[in-house]
């Protein structure tokens, strides 16, 4: 089976389907973008640079960080487990289980923000109890972690578990019947096989995290300088009418979000072969 | 002799050896099955299972009385329909666009076109507090695009049809990367066969090749449409969260936990979770309806 090569537009419905796909793409996806780093720059480097120096801004950053270097790596290794035992290991159940690593997609930000809440806020059912004990989770560091990480959760499972099942078990079954041990197996032979793959799903978990607003503006309280995130931060400030820090604010994630799509890019050109099937472009 | 001494097999089994089962055999070969399977589970139950059996016990605080006013209060129907409606709206207008964005991207070749298949991604890259307060600028009455409606008397942003907007934006991405790969593996023999048949390429396009990419088109639909649901940070800065006429649910449940109405707050965010999901299963049922045709 072969489909057909792309060519250049010739035929006038051709021609005219082309430009109606870049204009809206231009409109719909490139406009907004353009707006960001339009409304980011317009105002000169020095109030950018004085807006991005503000401490608040700056506490921000570091908390944002924080929260993406805690989440991404406990669902990097919540990614491996759940691939290895779905796709090394036939088991009842394995369906839900799919299902439920699946749930985060399909729930609004807003009620993954909300569940903890439930828990852990002032009327949540272990509320009285922390507060008796001087903890914090909501409102603070623990909340904003725990939002994210169920946000962001299916990420690299859902990468790594269509590849590890394309890849099967032959080579591992292979080592283990030579006498290789089990953390000998997955440093030398099933890690060299998902890195690109497991690479891909971290950046994406990465790049959501650090932008997530809905489920951590729940759970944030919002106090300026120690709980919120850089996202959060913009909204206040845009809502202040400080458009300017706003979108100064603002172009830094866009940065971010046009590294990611370059290194997405990157990844999806040179290592095809080694993604999850549905990435082989 | 030979009748007293217990019949030695010739291979060399032991004569009350019993093979293991085979499925056993095969399954555990590989290490550490318990231990991924456990911490699998005990992680999904505390990130993911626990937190949403909260969400399921808290609205019965108040009775199957104060869960049913929630449910039929004014304000709750109100913000429901407004982003359910806006989200069919969106993810509606997003089948077509997308079908024809995810044709351009796979079957021309012209100058650019892979960086514009790369930016096709920007709604997913690009935080939602970012993509929010961008739309707002742009739609808003003075900005760019708005400021072309404005004389007509076309409010864009702070309406319904700025919700609309905000999210025909994150929605997009998931129709067109539905169909690509479809489009992209589709046989060329089957196409080439109903040209040479007589069909026109509209013909073509509409009766052959459409019937094939419509369970891909119903998936992409569906993840744009559940995407949009519960979608906030893009909506609420262009949405004006006006109490009945542009205030979306979300919103509204965060309004309510700021009121310390919890209750209220997990009955809201209960309703929304079970439409969606209900939506969700209907559109998969109808999948799997033209899944079957397909093969009959």
């Amino acid at each position: 089976m072969r489909s057909r090569p792309a060519e250049a537009p010739k035929t006038p419905a051709a021609i005219g389907l082309s430009l109606v796909a870049v204009f809206w793409l231009g409109l719909i996806i490139l406009l907004p973008l353009v707006t960001v780093l339009f409304e980011a720059s317009k105002a000169g480097v020095e109030p950018f640079l004085a807006a991005v120096a503000e401490p608040d801004t700056i506490a921000a950053i570091q908390l944002t960080l924080l929260v993406a270097a805690i989440a991404v790596p406990l669902n990097a290794i919540f990614g491996i487990a759940a691939a290895w035992c779905i796709t090394r290991f036939e088991f009842k159940g394995k369906g839900l289980l799919l299902t439920i690593i699946d749930l985060p997609f399909t729930i609004s930000p807003v009620i993954a923000g909300l569940v903890w809440m439930l828990l852990f806020g002032a009327q949540g059912w272990f509320g009285a109890w922390l507060r008796l004990n001087d903890i914090h989770i909501v409102f603070a560091l623990p909340g904003l972690v725990l939002a994210t990480v169920l946000v962001t959760l299916p990420f690299v499972a859902r990468e790594l578990i269509p590849l590890m099942n394309d890849q099967g078990t032959d080579e591992e079954v292979a080592a283990r019947t030579l006498g290789a041990r089990g953390w000998d197996i997955f440093f030398r032979i099933t890690l060299p096989n998902i890195k690109w793959a497991l690479l891909y799903g971290v950046l994406l978990c990465t790049a959501r995290a650090m932008g997530e607003f809905g489920a951590v503006s729940v759970v944030s309280g919002h106090i300026r300088g120690q709980t919120n995130t850089l996202p959060l931060q913009i909204e206040i400030l845009y809502n202040q009418y400080e458009a300017v820090a706003a979108f100064a604010c603002a172009s830094i994630l866009a940065g971010l979000a046009l590294i990611t799509l370059l290194l997405k890019s990157v990844l999806e050109w040179r290592f095809a072969g080694e993604l999850a099937a549905n990435r082989r472009h | 002799m030979t009748a007293s001494a217990p019949a030695q097999p010739t291979n060399g089994v032991p004569e009350n050896f019993t093979p293991p089962h085979p499925s056993l055999h095969t399954n555990r070969v590989l290490p550490g099955f318990k231990v991924s399977l456990g911490f699998t589970i005990a992680y999904v139950s505390l990130i993911v299972l626990i937190p949403l059996a909260a969400l399921a016990a808290r609205p019965w605080e108040h009775g199957w009385a104060g869960f049913w006013s929630v449910l039929t209060d004014g304000r709750v129907l109100a913000s429901l329909r407004l982003s359910f409606v806006t989200a069919a709206a969106a993810a509606t207008l997003n089948l077509f666009v997308g079908m024809i964005i995810a044709w351009v991207l796979t079957r021309y070749k012209f100058p650019g076109v892979k960086i514009l298949d790369a930016f096709v991604d920007l709604p997913f890259a690009l935080p939602t507090a970012v993509a929010g307060i961008a739309l707002c600028t742009l739609y808003a009455t003075n900005g760019w695009v708005g400021s072309l409606f404005a004389p007509f008397g076309i409010k864009i942003a702070y309406t319904p049809i700025g919700i609309f907007i905000a999210l025909v934006f994150v929605g997009l991405p998931f129709v067109v990367r539905s169909v690509q790969p479809v489009l992209a593996d589709f046989d060329a023999e089957v196409e080439e066969a109903a040209l040479t048949l007589g069909a026109s390429p509209f013909q073509t396009a509409v009766r052959v090749i459409l019937p094939g990419l419509a369970p891909a088109l119903l998936t992409g639909f569906s993840l744009a449409m559940a995407r949009a649901v519960g979608e906030y940070g893009s909506v609420i800065f262009i949405a004006g969260n006006m109490p009945y006429v542009s205030e979306i649910t979300p919103q509204l449940i965060i309004i309510k936990l700021q009121e310390y109405d919890y209750a209220g707050a997990a009955s809201v965010g209960l309703i929304m979770l079970l439409w969606s999901l209900v939506i969700l299963a209907v559109i998969n049922a109808a999948q799997l309806w033209l899944f079957k045709r397909g093969r009959a």
